[in-house]
């Protein structure tokens, strides 16, 4: 495969790293750049778990060529924990049991800080928001409780 | 939650799960996170017919075949999968008994060129006519359980109702597609794979390649998601991953993409039931006529065992004054059916429970009242002859579900008014059926180590259900240590005793019960020293506790009578579906459910393993249809076979009620497979009031209610 660098920001830092143009980013991101928190679970943009925030918007980065993301700023489950500290959304997760085997949970958690951060887009709630975001262990009760937990700490904050 | 607060300092509390920091951080690494530079990627070539014979093998010359390492039945030891009986071949032996069958594995550093090279390889079979239904192909296993004067039962019935009743297959949908990394240096085969039983794949890879078990060492690596789909099928990965690692010299790396995994592996067993019921005009059951009948596939895999637990749990939570159940499984020419959460009991049970729905409709009593009238109490008999040891208190469970689900105001709605309610009443065994336990011999080991730490060393995974944070919990409890001086030693077989397999809703409640026991003598050798303390005086203390039979537990396994289980969980379900009036189709709006799985060990994380559960019945019930074509699934994509997604999903609502089992672990007992009994039936009652239908299979689809 012929590979040509693509440059993008990834979780605020640069990086320039060499794919095939039509490579899924997925596969960029857990290769060239060692984001391996990006899950693969179906390669045709039904499940989620590769789920990642490109230019503010929650992308499956299965679906996406490599050449969409030179220039894109991107956002991965690695960047979210500052300092050591889990995300609110993070946290949460794990006091409702929001992740059993945690393979759908880092495209599960930025899809619910998405909503988190966007509500208005999704009128039907979480239940619409997570919607792309295939869960097979938690029924997603757990990741609801989880949603409103976050949201109502991350606004008292 | 209805229990008093528990006297522990761990068990009984919502303790964080332990990998869990990991899992929400993505920093927990997968099989196919895991880096392998210098590696070879492997494929598998498949029969592309479901029966018949191969002719010839073609490589095309336009592949340069010396890049290539290729390994099939020529280099195994033995071409087999040992499991049980010991049917299934590692590759076709010259004849094709199902679609993609494995034909040959070849493994080159670029991937893609492995892919091409798979898909130019031309196979010449002679096709043969394949059997594809139940029932024409020849039996592969049969059980029979008598109790009672069935046809004096029957004469002294009022009213006799048959029906027939059918399931679907079902995929398991794990997020984490099945992956192996093998690595063979100095005559050892290392393996690291997405597991639910180490040693079953450490006794496969032994076998198919004449290693000493000293040869073999299987780890098991963070695992997303199994439901028995990872119980038996790893090990054909792990031979597969072996063989090539073997013959190259270099790490394998075998990872299946979504349509081989969904196409190739096992799903649950579909069945066909037909019942006859005898009772009389107020609904008191005297006699039940049940023949069960479930697809087992090319190879008898699990199917034994599955066609076992499905007859045992055919009864359900009732008393019958007599009842004959008899059980078939066949073999068709599907890929073997395997372990899928529940593990035929989901089957018996949808169609004894829809019966009794449809029983109670034409006795003219309420179904919940129906069932309380017949429900289990301790002294009862089983048709297997076991004594009920315990209380089930099923008639205070019924009680709360109907309250807390304002069941009779929802039952008084018309038929086909768009909106229904169902009721159902299950129970599943705990551990292994039988002498399994005994046979499984299960040890586990807790250790003091030099770290000042109590290390747990179980074959045990966790696979998201929570092993690891449960045995903590106990061991922490058990010692009186802080919970963080707790390790959980990675299942790998060169370093773990073998607890068994993770299957049967065993490892909270059996194994758990041992890794105790191991805590506790623990406990008493240090008498009141730290571990520190203790290790720098006498060095590491390891304790072992080996599986022994509860008391008054006894089997026969050649008449198939005595006490089948050693204790059962219970749960019941209220079920309330609405019927769209122009698109037909049904959606399940909630799902009500008390439960008794005895002491919870993790509020948390049972009441995770109840939700979960219970969503994928919902789906088994009404969205997962896994079309088969030539036997197997030809919608093995997440595009075209739909799993629930959190705008399908149902409100649930859990309620524990324990009642302790003595001799499970701090008085618990199975919790894993238990929900996936009860809610298809009480869904497809609940479709049938609102839909004013008589369906009697799932998936129940709207083009079933448009016709």
């Amino acid at each position: 495969m012929i590979h040509t660098p693509i440059q993008f920001s990834l979780n605020g830092e640069k990086r320039s790293v060499a794919a095939h143009p039509m490579e899924p980013l997925l596969d960029v991101l857990r290769r060239e750049c060692g984001a391996t928190g990006t899950k693969y679970g179906c390669g045709e943009g039904e499940c989620g778990a590769c789920s990642v925030i490109i230019n503010g918007e929650l992308a499956m980065s299965c679906m996406i060529p490599a050449c969409q993301a030179a220039d894109a700023t991107i956002e991965t489950i690695e960047g979210l924990a500052r300092d050591g500290e889990l995300h609110p959304v993070q946290q949460a997760f794990l006091e409702t049991g929001g992740a059993q085997c945690g393979i759908c949970t880092p495209g599960m958690v930025l899809a619910a800080v998405q909503y988190i951060r966007h509500p208005e887009r999704s009128p039907g709630g979480a239940a619409e928001a997570l919607e792309g975001n295939l869960c097979r262990c938690t029924g997603y009760s757990a990741i609801f409780r989880a949603v409103e937990l976050a949201r109502s700490r991350m606004e008292s904050a | 939650m209805t229990s008093a607060a528990p006297p522990y300092r761990y068990v009984g509390h919502s303790v964080l799960r332990r990998e869990g920091a990991d899992k929400v951080t993505g920093r927990a690494i997968y099989i196919d996170d895991r880096a392998t530079p210098g590696c070879l990627h492997a494929k598998t070539l498949r029969s592309t017919i479901p029966a018949g014979r191969i002719r010839a093998i073609h490589f095309p010359p336009h592949i340069p075949w010396h890049e290539f390492t290729i390994a099939d039945a020529r280099d195994l030891a033995e071409n087999v999968v040992a499991l049980i009986l010991d049917d299934q071949p590692v590759f076709c032996d010259g004849i094709v008994r199902h679609l993609h069958e494995p034909i040959l594995v070849l493994a080159h550093p670029d991937h893609g060129k492995a892919e091409e090279a798979v898909r130019a390889i031309r196979v010449d079979y002679d096709e043969e006519p394949g059997v594809f239904d139940i029932g024409p192909g020849p039996v592969m296993k049969s059980y029979r359980i008598d109790h009672g004067e069935i046809d004096a039962a029957f004469a002294e019935s009022d009213v006799v109702l048959e029906g027939t009743y059918q399931t679907g297959a079902q995929e398991h949908v794990y997020i984490e597609p099945n992956g192996f990394i093998a690595e063979w240096k100095n005559g050892v085969a290392t393996l690291r794979g997405s597991l639910q039983c180490p040693y079953y794949v450490h006794k496969a890879v032994m076998r198919a390649l004449g290693l000493p078990a000293e040869k073999v060492n299987v780890i098991q690596e963070t695992t997303g998601g199994g439901f028995g789909g990872k119980e038996d099928f790893p090990s054909v990965l792990g031979i597969h991953a072996a063989l090539l690692a073997r013959k190259s010299g270099k790490t394998i790396r075998l990872m299946y993409n979504r349509n081989e995994d969904m196409a190739s592996s096992t799903k649950r067993h579909p069945s066909r039931s037909l019942i006859r019921t005898g009772c009389t005009r107020d609904g008191k059951l005297l006699a039940l006529d049940f023949e069960f009948l479930i697809d087992g596939g090319a190879y008898s895999t699990l199917s034994a065992v599955v066609l076992s637990r499905g007859i045992l749990h055919g009864s359900g939570p009732y008393r019958w004054k007599a009842a004959r159940l008899v059980g078939h499984c066949h073999f068709t020419n599907s890929p073997p059916y395997g372990a899928f959460r529940g593990f035929g009991a989901p089957q018996s049970q949808f169609a004894i429970e829809l019966h009794l729905s449809r029983l109670a409709d034409q006795l003219g009593i309420d179904p919940a009242e129906l069932r309380r009238r017949n429900f289990l109490h301790r002294g009862d008999v089983l048709p297997t002859g076991q004594i009920l040891a315990e209380d089930p208190n099923l008639e205070a469970m019924l009680d709360r579900a109907l309250d807390i689900s304002d069941y009779h105001e929802k039952r008084k709605k018309p038929r086909g008014g768009g909106s229904g309610v169902g009721v159902s009443a299950t129970l599943h065994g705990t551990g292994f059926t039988g002498n399994g336990e005994v046979y499984l011999a299960s040890k586990v080991a807790v250790e003091a180590r030099a770290d000042g730490k109590a290390t747990i060393l179980v074959a045990s995974t966790e696979i998201g259900q929570g092993t690891e944070t449960i045995f903590s919990q106990m061991v922490a409890e058990a010692l009186g240590i802080p919970i963080g001086d707790v390790v959980f030693h990675r299942p790998e077989t060169d370093r773990v005793p073998n607890s068994g397999p993770t299957v049967a809703s065993r490892t909270c409640s059996v194994v758990g019960r041992l890794v105790q026991r191991a805590a506790e003598q623990l406990r008493d050798r240090l008498s009141g020293a730290s571990i520190a303390d203790h290790v720098r005086r006498h060095g590491v203390a390891r304790e072992e506790a080996v599986y022994t039979p509860p008391p008054g537990l006894v089997w026969n396994e050649d008449s198939y009578r005595g006490s089948a289980y050693g204790a059962y969980s219970w749960a019941i379900m209220v079920a309330e579906t609405t019927v769209d009036p122009v698109t037909r189709a049904p959606k399940v709006e909630a799902i009500w459910n008390t439960t008794d799985v005895g002491t919870i060990i993790n509020p948390v994380l049972a009441i995770g393993q109840m939700e979960g559960g219970i969503a994928q019945a919902v789906g088994w019930a009404t969205c997962e249809q896994v079309v088969l074509r030539k036997g197997a699934m030809a919608n093995g994509q997440m595009t075209n076979y739909i799993i629930p997604t959190s705008a399908d999903a149902p409100s649930i609502v859990v309620e524990f009620m324990e009642n302790p089992y003595a001799e499970g672990a701090y008085g618990s007992k199975g919790v894993g497979e238990l929900p996936m009994d009860g809610p298809a039936s009480a869904i497809v009652a609940a479709i049938n009031h609102a839909a004013d239908a008589g369906l009697a299979h799932i998936p129940a689809t709207p083009e079933d209610l448009l016709s």
